[in-house]
């Protein structure tokens, strides 16, 4: 089973099983890897902002410059207005990284890699997004569908592909990730079996391959969760500032 | 409601994709919804968890530091400032006292200078007034020598005449006779010998 590449995906129960009515709501490897995410989340950022020195050490200039980063994001895609959100963006940004990061661990479970999570979020985010739309602009949030300088005759094309692509957004947001994810990781398993079943004599070519590949990775679990971040920037841009 | 009609979306599309997958790995663990409701719990509790303790206690946190750290820092540019201003004073002060005492060095030098001209042109004067009078007192002389030279030479040329005439005639002639007789030939030649 350890030569299937989608074995990694796969959520075992951790511990007695729980179940709240019809829900089994056990704790998991998924859940194992959640609550590791963000442990190492709070404890790095912590230990990062415990002490205000006037020269920081290693762990307070990590935590300020990821600090400068997401602010400087939000501050460049959304705005002063998105202030308020940049609490929930940093948090989005970080659980992203981490848990893509801790899923480039070996024998460790990628919580990204599954779609119902990454959809969750995405959902969340689109829910969130559509509500903070309509406060601010009410039903004049609507006038986001109708492109300005579009001529009357195309207007209901248009405005129907505005609203697919519209509700597409979390579908759309959370596949990129999820599909990353399980692409990278089942690329890499790939390769690693071809690693051992090629041998001694053979293996080198995919075992050099996987180290490249490996690197990708890390460099795709950044971009992904930048990605992440930045996309709900921009949708909350939409909602704060009306463009169209 | 569209909630669903996404989820029935999703769900479709990658039951596709999955089939596919099927074919040698036998499915993705990704679409068995058997932990989808405990995956869903576990995730709204530790993102709920995470972005309160973020949002509540460190990002605080960290803002207030790197806007503490701005504010020292900007104080500390400012008190280098302000240091490097006094500092640009006294070097102000400095160069004006050294311009002072130059100046107040050129002015000693120059009254010096005069002084000693005044002096030298003093003692210049007093030579020259004892030169002017040496030089008077000699053309006084010389005059004097002038004016005398006549009647010394009539003296003289009475003299020479009467010892001639006593050697050449043997006898003696009244002194007076004779200068009556050379002043009259003086008297006539005087322009002959003297110029004037």
């Amino acid at each position: 089973m350890a030569a299937n590449p989608m074995s990694q995906f796969e959520v075992y129960r951790i511990g007695p099983e729980i179940k709240v009515g019809a829900f089994d709501i056990s704790f998991t490897n998924a859940s194992l890897f959640m609550v590791i995410s963000s442990l190492a989340i709070l404890i790095i950022f912590n230990l990062g902002s415990k002490k205000n020195s006037l020269l920081p050490n290693k762990l307070q200039l990590l935590t300020e410059l990821s600090y400068n980063f997401v602010s400087k994001m939000i501050g460049d895609t959304a705005g002063s207005k998105a202030r308020p959100y940049f609490a929930f963006i940093f948090s989005l940004f970080m659980f992203v990284l981490f848990c893509n990061m801790f899923g480039m661990i070996p024998y460790t479970f990628t919580v990204t890699s599954h779609i119902i999570v990454t959809f969750m979020l995405a959902v969340f985010i689109f829910i969130g997004v559509t509500i903070i739309g309509f406060i601010k602009h009410g039903f004049g949030y609507l006038k986001l569908f109708v492109p300005s300088g579009v001529p009357i005759v195309l207007l209901p094309l248009i405005i129907v592909i505005e609203i697919i692509s519209y509700l597409s957004r979390p579908i759309s947001l959370s596949v990129r990730l999820f599909a990353n994810m399980m692409a990278g990781h089942t690329m890499m398993k790939v390769f690693g079996g071809f690693v051992i079943s090629l041998g001694i004599v053979g293996g080198w070519l995919p075992l050099s391959f996987s180290v490249a590949l490996t690197g990708l990775e890390i460099l795709v679990a950044f971009l992904q969760a930048y990605v992440f971040a930045i996309l709900t920037c921009i949708y909350l841009n939409d909602a704060l500032n009306l463009h169209h | 409601m569209i909630k669903k009609i996404f989820f029935q979306l999703v769900f479709f599309n990658f039951l596709f994709v999955g089939k596919i997958f099927s074919a040698e790995s036998g499915g993705m663990p990704q679409l068995n919804p058997e932990f989808w409701v405990s995956q869903i719990f576990w995730l709204t509790i530790t993102f709920g968890i995470l972005y309160i303790v973020l949002s509540k206690l460190i990002l605080p946190k960290i803002s207030s530091n790197l806007e503490q750290r701005k504010s020292q820092i900007s104080d500390n540019i400012e008190a280098a400032e302000k240091q490097r201003e006094v500092s640009e004073s006294k070097l102000k002060e400095y160069d004006e006292i050294i311009l002072k005492s130059k100046i107040e060095a050129k002015n000693i030098f120059n009254q010096a200078r005069e002084k000693v001209i005044k002096d030298i042109n003093k003692k210049k004067e007093i030579l020259d007034k004892q030169i002017n009078e040496e030089i008077d007192k000699a053309e006084d002389e010389i005059n004097k020598l002038k004016k005398g030279a006549p009647e010394k030479i009539t003296k003289i040329a009475i003299e020479t005449s009467s010892e001639l005439i006593q050697k050449l005639i043997g006898t003696e002639i009244n002194n007076s006779s004779i200068s009556a007789i050379v002043d009259d030939l003086s008297k006539k030649d005087r322009s002959k010998y003297y110029g004037n």
